[in-house]
């Protein structure tokens, strides 16, 4: 029982949620500033993705980025001081929430700009071909950022090179506020793989077994050096698209109708059916997260602040 | 830096007479005969020799897993090479022209520029960018900017201006071997032009050169313009001004202590550049002499391209808006004519 991944998954994804729902909360009191790009909702394709990562692959991904950061094992209490502007902060508070970063975890950055990580993915990608080593590289990002030149210029690049490369594209329905039909012709968007000559797979992004399995695959084409795939994940965001946006445009009823398909309750009904998991271990297993998120909250909010001097080494090497 | 020395005394080869172009062969030949992870990637790089033929040998030599051609899509192949730089490779990125540097912006200004620093010093990104700059060519308006100071203002970013074959080799050496995304300006106008070089020797990061020592005015200027300069010099020296001559060669980081030491022997500086005036490290070289308070014995002049004006492909127009050694010479001698009361 203890050895079914699935629970592993459930947990992380519980973890995530409360972390993103903390970060709300740490905006009110103003211990997080600026803007920030929560996740709820989404959490099965950063947890199934990561979780069919190998040890020494990589990814890149966008600011609605918190969740592949804690998916592949950052602490939250270091992804919390980033958030927080500490010097224990990933990035010791240089980069925030858009900017969670840990290249020992391969965890190579998210980005602040539209489609920018999907070309650093493939140069990464790249390398691991032209050295010859058994490693992928995954990228992850927005609907929207099907509709931008740097998304084409790299799926092209990565079939032509034929970069062990795996392009995710959370359709979360909403680019910034505008639907995706407003913007992008098409529903599916992993058609747009036919025009670069890779497989364009659809999977359900509420389910984290179908996820991770879809994902696995394509790992595995990859590594065996059989090329690129992209891989459409459907979901839904349950926030606006940042901080500043109450989501209004959405119309009345459809973030229910996603609820009903949430992917936390989702694998867990899996798990209690199949009798891995029960209501008071669910029970259990939410409290004792929420503590860990909190207490790790508190911690970061007592750590300390870089000096500015100690950035000067961070703009150049050497 | 991590870069060693001029390579003086340090048992390199003597100096060779080899054109502009061959300087940049030699030093990519080098460099990648060195160290295993270097590779250059762009369009055409490896199609006989590129499209500058700056590339001769090098597929041949080291195969199409360090010569990689590449699809038109400057944006993507440059952020790419951060990613290969990332994952410890030492990429170079060939631009067939400056001018496509704008198409790459968001992967010059937001990738490679702040990609250290946004992970908090995590990552070193050792990218060469090779970009074929200038004009004189009759390429026309979008094929012949330096677009040497597009990008200064950029902090993360370090910016070379190769002025003779000499700094193309140098300066190709030492932005390799840097752990820093690094533009380097190749003048497409230069490619041709013979001069000594010393294989081996590297370019100390952010160090100009005095070309032609002098006491009377100091005349700082890159690329194409250092031999107008030179050729200014001479022509100064028969109406008995004694030119101080100094190659930039650096645009980020500037040299700013060897021009202050020039201009406190001058009193008199001239900055001369391939590009409009405003913007430009000659203007931000002015405004570090203005913020010295040092007292000149005449205001600071440029020469730079005529009247704020675009480069025009018809050759007489062409010829006409980038600055010529006469322009040099008589901007020169106006200096020498103001004295500061």
């Amino acid at each position: 029982m203890v050895d079914d991944p699935r629970l592993i998954w459930l947990r992380r994804m519980v973890e995530i949620r409360r972390f993103e729902e903390k970060v709300q909360e740490l905006f009110m009191t103003g211990l997080v500033q600026g803007t920030t790009h929560l996740c709820q909702g989404q959490e099965a394709i950063a947890v199934g993705a990561v979780a069919a990562m190998g040890p020494d692959d990589v990814f890149t991904n966008t600011y609605r980025g918190h969740g592949q950061a804690l998916a592949r094992g950052m602490a939250p209490e270091t992804a919390f001081a980033e958030l927080m502007g500490r010097r224990s902060g990933s990035s010791h508070g240089v980069g925030g929430s858009m900017h969670l970063v840990d290249a020992a975890q391969g965890n190579l950055g998210s980005n602040a700009i539209v489609a920018a990580g999907l070309p650093i993915a493939v140069g990464a990608a790249m390398a691991f071909r032209l050295r010859g080593e058994p490693r992928v590289a995954l990228t992850f990002f927005g609907d929207g950022a099907t509709n931008i030149g740097t998304f084409h210029e790299a799926l092209n690049l990565a079939s032509v090179w034929q970069a062990p490369v795996v392009f995710i594209v959370e359709n979360n329905l909403y680019g910034e506020y505008s639907p995706v039909r407003a913007t992008t012709p098409i529903d599916d968007l992993a058609r747009r793989a036919d025009a670069y000559a890779m497989p364009g797979l659809v999977v359900d992004g509420q389910d984290v077994v179908a996820v991770n399995g879809i994902v696995a695959d394509a790992v595995e084409r990859a590594r065996n050096g059989d090329g690129p795939t992209l891989i459409e994940a459907k979901t839904y965001r349950y926030r606006g698209h940042s901080r500043s946006d109450p989501g209004k445009y959405r119309p009345a009823g459809e973030l229910d109708s996603w609820k009903a398909r949430d992917p936390i309750d989702m694998l867990a009904a899996q798990l209690i059916t199949e009798g891995l998991l029960d209501d008071p271990a669910r029970t259990a297993l939410e409290q004792s997260v929420q503590a860990e998120i909190d207490a790790a909250a508190d911690r970061a909010a007592d750590a300390p602040y870089a000096e500015l001097e100690e950035t000067v080494a961070y703009v150049y090497a050497g | 830096m991590s870069t060693p020395g001029n390579g003086q005394g340090n048992g390199l080869p003597a100096a060779v007479e080899v054109t502009y172009r061959e300087a940049v062969n030699l030093a990519l030949l080098d460099a990648m005969d060195e160290d295993p992870s270097v590779l250059l990637i762009g369009e055409d790089v490896g199609s006989d020799g590129g499209v500058f033929k700056t590339n001769m040998g090098l597929l041949e030599r080291f195969g199409a897993g360090r010569v990689l051609n590449t699809p038109i899509a400057e944006n993507a192949f440059t952020s790419a090479a951060l990613g290969m730089a990332l994952m410890g490779l030492r990429p170079i990125v060939e631009f067939m022209f400056a001018d496509f540097l704008p198409t790459a912006a968001d992967a010059i200004v937001n990738q490679l520029a702040k990609y250290r620093y946004m992970s908090g010093g995590q990552f070193a990104v050792p990218v060469t960018v090779r970009a074929v700059s200038g004009g004189t060519g009759r390429f026309g308006t979008q094929h012949s900017a330096t677009g040497e100071s597009w990008f200064m203002g950029q902090p993360g970013l370090k910016i070379a201006v190769a002025g003779t074959p000499a700094a193309a080799y140098e300066l190709v050496r030492a932005a390799i071997l840097d752990d820093n995304p690094v533009i380097v300006h190749e003048h497409k106008g230069m490619y041709g032009r013979k001069g000594p070089i010393v294989r081996g020797r590297v370019g100390r990061v952010g160090a100009a050169e005095v070309l032609r020592p002098g006491t009377d005015v100091t005349i700082v200027a890159s690329l194409l313009m250092v031999g107008r300069a030179l050729a200014a010099a001479d022509e100064l020296a028969t109406n008995g001004v004694s030119a101080e001559v100094i190659d930039l060669r650096w645009v980020r980081p500037l040299d700013l202590p060897a021009i202050r030491t020039s201009v406190a022997k001058t009193g008199r500086l001239l900055v001369v550049e391939e590009q409009v005036h405003p913007g430009g490290w000659g203007a931000s070289v002015i405004s570090a002499l203005a913020r010295d308070g040092i007292a000149l014995r005449a205001a600071p002049d440029a020469v730079s391209l005529r009247d704020d004006l675009l480069v025009p492909y018809s050759p007489p127009l062409e010829d006409a808006v980038i600055p010529t050694n006469d322009r040099i010479v008589g901007a020169a001698l106006t200096l020498m004519r103001k004295i500061r009361a």
